[in-house]
């Protein structure tokens, strides 16, 4: 790539972040994306220019995310990608509950679900790419997505009841 | 009105962008410090305009004028020094006063590092020349030619001053015509006038 890594910073860093936070929790994203921002800009000069950059960095932060999981498993006894959802604060004033309780019911599905939710709601990718990166086949990446959906839409109220039991 | 939990999904939150800031932040000192960044630039308000500043490792590497168009600039940065380039960081924190304090009319030259890996040939030996101009003179473009050793090239020395890529620290504007009249200048002529005025000092 010619183009100043600082633009795929500024068009992509959220859209990365919230795929971190989706995939990890919002505790541990911001390592995943640091990670993610530095090897990609290690090896940015090397990508071709034509390549579709978003997709690329979330194959990126993926890895990492893969990579902080079980760096946390190595310290912990549970082996899910994400920690047990911690419980929304109660005392949290209501504009921050919604995200919190995004995150949590987020946490609360099955590894395969949240990650084609994240790639695919989150990031934007299409399902093949979603497929490449996650494994399997497109059509089973979309109906992980889709069934992630389906069991966010009933665990989680966006109004700020939070229900982690389905 | 289930909808609402993919909407929040694809839009995210509202404390997004002061933590990218910080997190941009780290990720230029980091990278500054592993030496995996081939430029970092910021830009800077002065009286001549937005001015986008940049370094190398080596040191500040470009100076442009909104008028040369800073993304244009950047871009081209990408190709010529490399591309692994981030906003940010200290490296231009010193010229940035330098500029500051010249502009202020309490400081006459710059004591930053710079790296002129951008010019060549005979353009880089005007601009070595260039440096040598004393705050508050000028020289013909014909004077420059023959200082630069080549006298038959005034030409050729309008066009190194054209394609200067440190404009103000390397001062360009420092060359007039042998008539007096400003001849040109890369960030236009009242930018040119400006930084002349301003050397002269008040009168």
């Amino acid at each position: 790539m010619k183009r100043p890594f600082e633009q795929a910073v500024t068009e992509h860093g959220a859209v990365v972040l919230r795929v971190c936070r989706s995939v990890l929790g919002p505790d541990e994203a911001d390592d995943a994306w640091s990670e993610t921002f530095l090897s990609a800009l290690r090896a940015w000069p090397d990508l071709p220019e034509d390549a579709n950059v978003r997709a690329w960095l979330v194959t990126i932060a993926h890895r990492k995310a893969v990579d902080v999981a079980r760096a946390r498993a190595r310290h912990a006894v549970p082996v899910a990608l994400v920690p047990d959802a911690p419980a929304p604060h109660r005392d949290q004033p209501e504009e921050a509950l919604p995200d919190g309780g995004l995150w949590a019911a987020l946490a609360a599905l099955p590894d395969k679900q949240r990650l084609c939710v994240a790639y695919h709601h989150v990031a934007g990718l299409p399902h093949p790419e979603v497929a490449r990166i996650v494994g399997g086949t497109p059509a089973a990446a979309r109906r992980a997505a889709a069934d992630g959906i389906a069991r966010l839409r009933s665990t989680y109220a966006p109004e700020g009841r939070v229900s982690l039991h389905v | 009105m289930s909808d609402h939990t993919i909407q929040l999904l694809e839009s995210g939150t509202n404390d997004e962008a002061d933590h990218l800031a910080a997190l941009h932040a780290a990720l230029v000192d980091r990278a500054t410090t592993e030496s995996s960044v081939d430029a970092t630039y910021r830009v800077v308000d002065s009286p001549v305009g937005a001015l986008l500043l940049a370094a190398t490792e080596a040191g500040v590497v470009r100076v442009a004028f909104a008028v040369e168009d800073h993304d244009r600039v950047l871009e081209s940065l990408g190709t010529t020094v490399g591309s692994r380039i981030l906003r940010g960081g200290h490296r231009l924190d010193p010229l940035a006063r330098e500029l500051d304090d010249y502009f202020a009319g309490a400081r006459r030259d710059f004591d930053v590092p710079i790296d002129l890996r951008l010019a060549h040939g005979f353009r880089l030996s005007v601009l070595q020349h260039l440096k040598e101009i004393p705050y508050g003179t000028t020289e013909s473009y014909g004077q420059v030619a023959v200082a630069s050793g080549s006298p038959r090239a005034v030409r050729a020395v309008g066009s190194a001053c054209a394609t200067n890529p440190l404009p103000i620290v390397v001062p360009c504007h420092r060359v007039v015509r042998s008539d007096g009249s400003l001849g040109g200048y890369l960030g236009g002529l009242p930018a040119k006038e400006l930084l002349l005025g301003l050397e002269r000092g008040p009168r």
